[in-house]
Parts: structure tokens; sequence; C-alpha cells
């Protein structure tokens, strides 16, 4: 099997899996289902060389994220289906709408002349370890990594005020 | 030995045109459906799709710039997630319901 038919597969399995988180009736299989689209993400990442972000888009995303959405969902015991369902006519032009913004994609994108930019193997495979994005992180990227330190410790200080009782906020 | 990249078995776009299709179900989950958390998941799957092209450019162009930009972009999502999460619970304690239509009392 060479590699090409590894990389359709992949791609078929991300997009039928994104394709059952939103037509899944039951909320607790739409978050599994897209636990497993970011494997099927991670998995594209290895083949494209980036090991770093594979690994951190398993524990950030699959580990962490998607677990606080599971242990939400559980919390609010939303498991049962009450969702009230959309109308067939919204549903339709849902559809249209975004089968629009998809052909608009494939063909202002796909037409461009993409060559070939003559980069050597050996840098590209380089790019994703985690020496190279490390370096680079913590020389040319030092003020971004600095803010978002900043922006974390909003989101910690802006979950806590949110979700304590209201008779204990002031 | 040095190992080939994918792209010289696969072009870039088949992967611009990957990442535009699970964009586009991403934004079709926001508009179909009206659980506010598989809306908050939809847009976690519109990132993803960013995520992964900007990962494909940086692989084909042999730099580091778009690898660390989906960093960032992580770093932003779980911050959006917790917040986000957390508006959540807050309005079903008020209103002990999910749906998104009943974010119109925003409006009052």
């Amino acid at each position: 099997m060479n590699i090409e038919t590894i990389a359709y597969i992949l791609g078929g399995l991300t997009i039928g899996s994104a394709l059952m988180v939103i037509l899944s009736n039951h909320p607790m299989r739409s978050i599994l289902y897209l636990v497993v689209t970011f494997f099927m993400i991670s998995a594209n990442y290895v083949l494209m060389n980036a090991q770093f972000l594979a690994i951190v888009n398993i524990i950030v995303y699959a580990g962490a994220i998607m677990v606080l959405f599971l242990f939400v969902l559980m919390m609010l015991n939303l498991s049962k289906d009450t969702e009230p369902k959309t109308s067939i006519p919204m549903k339709a032009a849902a559809v249209i709408a975004g089968g629009s913004l998809l052909v608009v994609f494939v063909a202002a994108l796909s037409k461009g002349a993409h060559t070939a930019p003559g980069v050597s193997a050996d840098s590209a495979n380089n790019v994703g370890l985690v020496k190279v994005l490390g370096h680079e992180l913590f020389t040319t990227y030092i003020l971004p990594f600095e803010i978002s330190s900043v922006l974390f410790i909003s989101a910690i200080v802006g979950a806590v005020l949110l979700a304590k009782r209201e008779k204990q906020v002031l | 030995m040095v190992l080939a990249t994918i792209f010289e078995s696969v072009s870039i776009q088949y992967y611009l045109v990957l990442s535009s299709i699970l964009f586009v179900i991403g934004v079709v989950g926001v508009l179909i459906r009206k659980n506010a958390i598989i809306v908050l998941m939809c847009v976690e799957l519109m990132l993803n799709a960013v995520n992964l092209l900007l990962v494909a450019f940086s692989t084909f162009f042999g730099q580091s710039d778009g690898q660390l930009f989906v960093f960032f972009i992580m770093v932003v999502a779980a911050a959006e997630a917790t917040v986000g999460l957390s508006i959540l619970v807050l309005i079903y304690r008020n209103t002990r319901s999910v749906d998104i239509g009943l974010f119109n009392k925003l409006k009052d």
C-alpha cells in the first residue's frame, strides 16, 4: 500500500467521522465521533511530518477539551435526546449555503498554480520536530507566547467567576 | 537516508479540498443543530480544519511558522472552550435548557 492510498483513506475517514458529528442525534455520540475526528486529524499531522503537533493535538484536543465537553454534557444530564428538531426548510437552506461555500472554496483554491517550492525533503522533515519548533517559539514568537499565558489566566478567572453560584458572586 | 515528504506523492490541492470540506461540515453543523454544546463542538471542528491547512502549507514550504500558528490557535481554542462551556452551564442553571434558540433572551 503506497502513501497516496493511505492519505486518501485517512481523508475519507476524517470526513466521515466529521459528518457523523453533525448527523448523529445523540449528543454523546457526537462528542465521541469528534474525538475520532481529532485522532484522524492527528494521523494526518503524522503523515505530514508534524510529530509534535500530532501529540499536542491528541493531548489538548482529544484529552482536555473533549473531556471538558463530555463532563459538561454529563453534568447537565443532557444525554437523552431532548434536542428540538430544526425544520426541514431550515436544514435545506443550511445545506445549500454550506454547499455553495464549498463550491466557492474549491473553485478559488484548486485552480491556482501551486508549483512545488523546491524545498529539500530534509529541511521539510525537520520542521515538525520539537527542537526546531521550541527554538522558534522561544526566540521569534516569545511575545505571543507570553501573552497567551495572560490569556489563559483571564480564561481561568472568567470560568471560575462564571461557574460560581450567583449568591457567592459579589 | 532522507525520507521524502508526503507532497511528493499527494498534491497540496488534496489538503486544500480536505480542509475546505471539514470547514464546511463545521459551518453546516452550526446552522442545523440546536444544542449549544454541539454548536461549540462544530466551532472546534472549523478551527481544526484551519489547523490542518496551516500544517499542510508549513510542511509544503518547509517553514515552521505555520505550525507555531497552529500552536497558538490551540491555546485560544482551549481558552474559548473553557469560557464558552462555563457560560453554557450558567445559562442551563437559569433556563434548564441549552437550546440555542433561548439565547434570544440576551436581547432583553
